[in-house]
């Protein structure tokens, strides 16, 4: 390799541009807002009103930013969960099914494991992520070894994983004398450390997590070798080769790694927020991963911040649908618009660039 | 197990597994023709979730399955439109984009559905295709008793492997269809319009998985709920992948497919002492092991996935 191929080699591997970070993932939301208030006003109701119902929902008191708070944090982990699999080229479309796994391990860990010092949970976290991180491991190595698209292996892991949990709470992990589908009340002992409560909503350790995960993920990504390595796999797998890398043992390592992370989306939820497993008990989170990967601008920094943004407009929507009658999907409709807007202005961005 | 036996070892087994094959057929026969194009169409799932919906929505208030059949294979067209847009004219990211299509579909389905339809206790039912009536088929032992219960859209769904082999093999437009997924530098400079071929070959794509969409509502459970898809938009993307993009494989696919399904049906209905998540991911388990006992990748088209740019 020449010395200027090598340069230009090494430019794509900086930092992304603001533009492709920052302002498409701002086009793309305002875009989502602006469509979704047409089908609003059309329903009869003025989309300013539905809207402010819906950051009061959000953020309007103490408690309804408790809640918001609280779906911030299974959503950074999937967000964090894509953005870290899609840095290196692959799609894990599977964080659903991860968290599932994730969760119904955590959940058995937590009941059986009887140890002082909050032991029970952290056992039940890391087994949560073994397990969470094998299940995403199975799709990179159908990747890297047969060649199958992981999208289609992640999404179809996804209605296993969910009807597995289904399987076991209402089988091995139903609750004794009980007819509905859920797992026994978790011990006090198992639960997550609690750091802030407020009126009976308890904010867990799990928001601590995140912000070290994300951090940690950014340092990573931009100051390390092992970043490098997982980038250059994304950009050109040929080039990456050439470099010494070994594109396979990256894909699957990040794979795993990634659905630990899904992982920590179920397990925190069960253990921090709901203390039991029941079927269907967080549906979307693992898709909404996606959205928040994206709208981040694909930036472990920027996940938090649309982490944030997407829990606020999960929460909100409840005040929403009830000041206002607009269905809490409608919420769904705003995403996906964004989704597409953004790819399509980063899109037309790089034909821009390549015109020029 | 004799009573495992006794329960596929009849006809209205058969019948069972065409009917739930057909979903699958017509998605993934269409979906031929986009991969062959080298358009990935994993958008299958919404764009059949929207399909189910707005056959059932307008049979529902017109008090007609066939004006629905109309307007859905409109719907499809429509649909076709949108996913070519982003990925043809666009070029935007062709994953990405039916990721997006997916949710888009199930967030306009289930807002729309509460909005037209509202919240009821009872799920309102709409009128369903009638089955129709062919005497040299219905008259034949044996498959005109299989296909005794069925309506236009299984007829269509397997009629579609036959028809799609001869326009694939025998016709210009198939043969451009290949070229375009195969070589679109080489399609080009022979005097195909890449771009045109691909808008037809998404649109065809659109209009059948729409119609897939269609057999789960009007020519089947006769109302909709939320997600009710439930990932039958992927399997039959399974089932294109595992025929390896031809129409008799992926027919055989989704007879497979569809099979599975069926049989964890008929064995729910068995009342074994199991919950029935056991039976209910059998499809999908079905289809992860194919995907994985069947090779693959080198029988997807050059050129699947990537957007032309014509160079000058």
């Amino acid at each position: 390799m020449s010395n200027r191929n090598l340069i230009s080699f090494l430019r794509v591997f900086e930092k992304d541009s603001v533009i492709e970070s920052v302002i498409t993932p701002i086009i793309g939301l305002v875009v989502g807002l602006l469509i979704v208030a047409i089908i609003i006003l059309l329903e009869g109701v003025n989309p300013i009103t539905a809207y402010q119902e819906l950051i009061f929902g959000a953020i309007g008191t103490k408690i309804n930013l408790f809640s918001t708070l609280l779906k911030f944090i299974p959503l950074s982990f999937t967000g964090l969960a894509v953005t870290l699999a899609y840095r290196a080229g692959v799609f894990n479309i599977g964080a659903e099914g991860q968290l599932y796994i994730g969760a119904l391990v955590a959940t058995w860990v937590a009941i059986k494991v009887n140890l002082p010092f909050y032991l029970p949970s952290l056992l039940a976290l890391i087994s949560g992520m073994i397990v969470g991180g094998f299940f995403a491991f199975i799709p990179a190595y159908l990747k890297v070894e047969k060649g199958i698209n992981e999208v289609l292996t992640t999404i179809l892991m996804n209605y296993v994983g969910i009807n597995i949990v289904g399987f076991s709470v209402n089988s091995f992990l139903m609750e004794k004398g009980q007819t509905a589908p859920q797992s026994p009340l978790i011990e006090r002992s198992a639960h997550l450390p609690i750091i802030a409560k407020l009126e009976g909503i308890h904010l867990h350790i799990g928001i601590v997590l995140v912000f070290v995960i994300a951090f940690l993920m950014y340092d990573i990504f931009w100051n390390t070798t092992w970043g490098f390595e997982i980038r250059s796999v994304s950009i050109n797998i040929e080039a990456s080769k050439y470099g010494g890398i070994n594109a396979k043992k990256v894909i699957m390592i990040v794979m795993f790694v990634s659905g630990a992370i899904a992982s920590l989306a179920g397990s925190t939820e069960v253990l921090g927020v709901q203390y039991r497993l029941m079927e269907n008990f967080m549906t979307g989170y693992g898709y909404d991963g996606i959205t928040v990967a994206l709208l981040g601008g694909l930036n472990p920094l920027g996940v938090l911040a649309a982490a944030f943004f997407l829990g606020a407009l999960r929460n909100g929507a409840y005040s929403m649908q009830i000041a206002t009658g607009i269905p809490i999907s409608i919420i769904y409709v705003v995403q996906a618009l964004a989704i597409l807007s953004i790819i399509s202005a980063s899109a037309l961005y790089k034909k821009f660039l390549a015109e020029n | 197990m004799i009573d495992i036996l006794l329960a596929i070892l009849n006809i209205s087994f058969l019948q069972a597994i065409v009917n739930m094959s057909t979903p699958l057929l017509l998605a993934a026969i269409g979906d031929i023709y986009s991969e062959r194009a080298g358009v990935l169409n994993i958008g299958l799932e919404g764009m059949m979730l929207v399909g189910a919906f707005s056959s059932f929505v307008i049979s529902y208030h017109f008090n007609n399955p066939y004006i629905a059949l109309i307007i859905t294979i409109i719907i499809g067209f429509g649909l076709g439109i949108f996913h070519a847009f982003f990925t043809v004219t666009l070029k935007a990211d062709q994953v990405i984009t039916a990721l997006g299509e997916n949710i888009l579909a199930l967030g306009l389905t289930s807002t729309l559905y509460r909005i037209i339809i509202g919240v009821t206790e009872i799920q309102p039912e709409c009128q369903g295709l009638p089955v129709l009536y062919i005497p040299a088929i219905n008259r034949m032992p044996v498959v005109g008793d299989i296909m005794s219960g069925s309506t236009i859209l299984v007829y269509i769904a397997f009629l579609m492997p036959i028809i799609t082999y001869v326009i694939f093999e025998y016709t210009s437009f198939g043969l451009s269809i290949k070229a375009v997924g195969e070589n679109p530098k080489a399609a080009d400079s022979m005097g195909i319009n890449v771009n045109v071929i691909r808008y037809i070959a998404v649109i065809i794509s659109g209009i059948f998985a729409a119609l897939g969409g269609a057999s789960l509502t009007i020519g089947g459970l006769k109302y909709f709920f939320d997600n009710m898809t439930a990932g039958r938009g992927f399997i039959a993307f399974a089932a294109v992948i595992f025929g390896r993009y031809t129409p008799l494989g992926v027919f055989m696919g989704t007879l497979l497919f569809g099979s599975s399904d069926a049989f964890q049906l008929r064995l729910q209905t068995l009342g074994i002492q199991l919950p029935y998540h056991i039976f209910t991911s059998i499809p999908y388990i079905v289809t992860l092991l194919a995907m994985i006992f069947s090779r693959q990748t080198s029988f997807s088209p050059k050129a699947l996935g990537k957007a032309y740019v014509r160079s000058s």
